[in-house]
């Protein structure tokens, strides 16, 4: 009996898929575009016997108002309220002000099925822009809101958005029987948060497999850094590497068959490539400084890395050989966590003026490097997939929050818990797209 | 062997307490062997700022030979893993502590202030712990009993975020 007890605890401890209601991220716009595209979103019509337990349209909108990039009609201008094709009065939709019109129907097909159905407008040609089916179960229904979410953002503004993502972060509370570690995982939006490692000791460097589902972490035990992957939606995880010495900065090589990694088992912190296969390990980087924080860039043929071989960090290049090092960044106090955006264009990485660490973004072609934010303590930089927004860690009076800021640094979020501090986030790739019907 | 140690050790004194000016501390610390506790008190009276009160206690450390030292950090610069004097006098009271118990091992477990990203400051931590080592090596002690970890900024001693808390936060802990 007890033994079961003491099973059952190290389950539920390590890997348990369990959500909670405390955890959940808010996310608020700090700073939005001077005039975002207006668009008017109609509440869906419902048909079926079950109501639908979220509220499509009202998710749809939720996304688009937080991108920053749109303003949202208010229902009062509404002069209408279709739902269908032929219930569109383009007229009334320029009177409103709305350059673009969002319609919608949720039709329950059967016990748990619904079949979601959304038209997007042209307000002043008078054009349908896209018109799509998604024929889902219902706890699929947030990720189809989160699909048509970034359909709306592409049409409208050409660039994909990356609503349909997850991002993992880690989160430190203190307790009465002290501190918790949880590597968590969310929706985009913070909604469905879901803890899948809990620990007394630190958690860090969150690194999504390409196909996401899997995430490779930094967890410390027996006051020892090491290096595992688990899988994000179920309980299995490994040990990937627990050297002598420290064991870091994990980074999946596009293709996600290799892992990049820091290991100072041979004196002292080297940049290694692991086959996840073979489990052969090549060493790439030989010297007597810090080398660390690898990433690969998108074609999968360099990889960045933050080294203090001219005295303070900054970002270098290689071949993923080892071979060609070059130096990448040279403005700055210091540079530090480099990663790349999807078109392998720009890179963005911690830099450092005058003791204050901020996130920025360099240009790899003329090495033009932009500041993006003002506060002083912010690390832990990662593209989202469509390269627009970069999400980082930072402080606000003092407690852990993640904040966004999108590449061109004029749209800005803060992600907050309601208690405890959140830190070391991720952002996903893509999540699968669902079935359609056009 | 042990001889050396003595030299070592009666010189590292001699600096101590040239270092420690004030009559009144010289007075309780070579004499006093028979409890920490009182060694703290007698630092706490000397209310001298932080760099030489590490000296003095390890000055009292030494003084107490063969007797495991009470101070069981040392302090580091910002992005720096570089030992200065006081530190070096601690390091060689351990390494004493160490040459006198042969069975004993010794875990040194390097720590960073928050500045900077958290893998490069991984890397420092043990940077400073493998700093440490070498002394320690130099000073005749076996590699094998001697383990350096890091916790990088993971487990700060202070937990405000100025000056001093990073200060107090950029160490490396003795860990037997």
């Amino acid at each position: 009996m007890f033994k079961h007890l003491i099973y059952y605890l190290l389950i539920t401890s390590v890997g348990a898929w369990s959500t909670s209601v405390h955890a959940v991220l808010t996310i608020e716009i700090t700073q939005g575009t001077d005039v975002g595209i207006p668009v008017a979103i109609v509440p869906f019509s419902v048909e079926g016997q079950v109501k639908p337990v979220h509220d499509v349209a009202a998710i749809v909108a939720a996304d688009l108002a937080r991108s920053g990039r749109f303003s949202l009609i208010p229902k009062q201008d509404f002069l209408s309220t279709p739902h269908r094709n032929s219930e569109v009065i383009f007229k009334d939709w320029r009177i409103a002000k709305a350059e673009a019109l969002v319609i919608g129907t949720v039709r329950q097909r059967s016990a748990n099925q619904f079949e979601v159905t959304f038209r997007l407008y042209d307000v002043f040609r008078e054009h349908q822009l896209a018109g799509i089916r998604y024929s889902v179960s219902s706890d699929k229904l947030r990720a189809v809101a989160h699909q048509i979410g970034d359909v709306i953002h592409e049409k409208l503004t050409g660039e994909r958005g990356a609503f349909n993502t997850r991002i993992a972060y880690v989160t430190k509370e203190d307790g009465p029987t002290g501190i918790t570690y949880k590597l968590q995982v969310a929706d985009s939006d913070g909604y469905n948060a879901a803890t899948i490692l809990k620990s007394r000791e630190s958690i860090l460097s969150p690194a999504w497999s390409p196909d996401g589902t899997k995430i490779a972490y930094v967890a410390f035990e027996q006051r020892q850094s090491k290096v595992f992957i688990q899988g994000v939606t179920d309980e299995s995880r490994e040990l990937i590497a627990g050297f002598p010495g420290i064991n870091g900065a994990p980074a999946w090589s596009p293709e996600g068959r290799r892992l990049a990694l820091t290991l100072s088992k041979d004196g002292n912190p080297e940049i290694y490539v692991l086959d996840l296969d073979t489990k052969r390990l090549q060493r790439l980087t030989k010297n007597r400084v810090i080398d660390t924080e690898p990433a690969w860039s998108p074609d999968g043929r360099d990889i960045i890395f933050t080294s203090d071989r001219a005295g303070k960090p900054q970002i270098y290049r290689m071949k993923v050989g080892g071979r060609r090092i070059e130096r990448v960044t040279f403005e700055g106090d210091s540079n530090a966590r480099a990663s790349y955006s999807a078109d392998g264009e720009m890179i963005t990485l911690v830099t450092s003026f005058q003791g204050k660490y901020h996130i920025g973004v360099l240009r790899l072609k003329d090495k033009v490097l932009q500041v993006l934010s003002d506060t002083s303590l912010d690390e832990s930089p990662s593209f989202a997939p469509n390269g627009r927004m970069i999400l980082y860690a930072t402080a606000v009076r003092g407690r852990g929050v993640l904040a966004s800021v999108s590449s061109d640094g004029r749209v800005r979020q803060l992600y907050k818990l309601e208690e405890g501090d959140v830190r070391e986030p991720a952002w996903s790739p893509y999540n699968r797209e669902l079935a359609l019907k056009e | 062997m042990k001889n050396l140690y003595y030299i070592v050790l009666a010189l590292v004194f001699a600096v101590g307490v040239a270092a420690c000016g004030g009559g009144a501390s010289v007075k309780d610390a070579p004499v006093d062997e028979q409890s920490t506790s009182s060694a703290e008190t007698g630092t706490a009276d000397s209310g001298s700022a932080t760099g030489e009160s590490i000296s003095e206690e390890s000055t009292q450390m030494v003084a107490m030979a063969g007797e495991r030292p009470t101070v069981m950090r040392v302090h580091f610069e910002f992005d720096s893993s570089a030992i200065d004097s006081e530190s070096q006098a601690l390091i060689e009271a351990h390494a004493a502590y160490l040459a006198d118990n042969p069975d004993v091992l010794l875990g040194l477990e390097g720590h960073a202030d928050e500045r900077g990203t958290r893998e490069y400051n991984l890397a420092l931590g043990e940077r400073r712990g493998q700093a440490v080592r070498r002394i320690l090596r130099l000073l005749g002690i076996d590699g094998q009993r001697l383990t350096a970890t890091s916790y990088g900024e993971e487990n700060p001693i202070a937990t405000e975020h100025n000056e001093s808390a990073w200060r107090l936060n950029r160490r490396v802990e003795f860990m037997y």
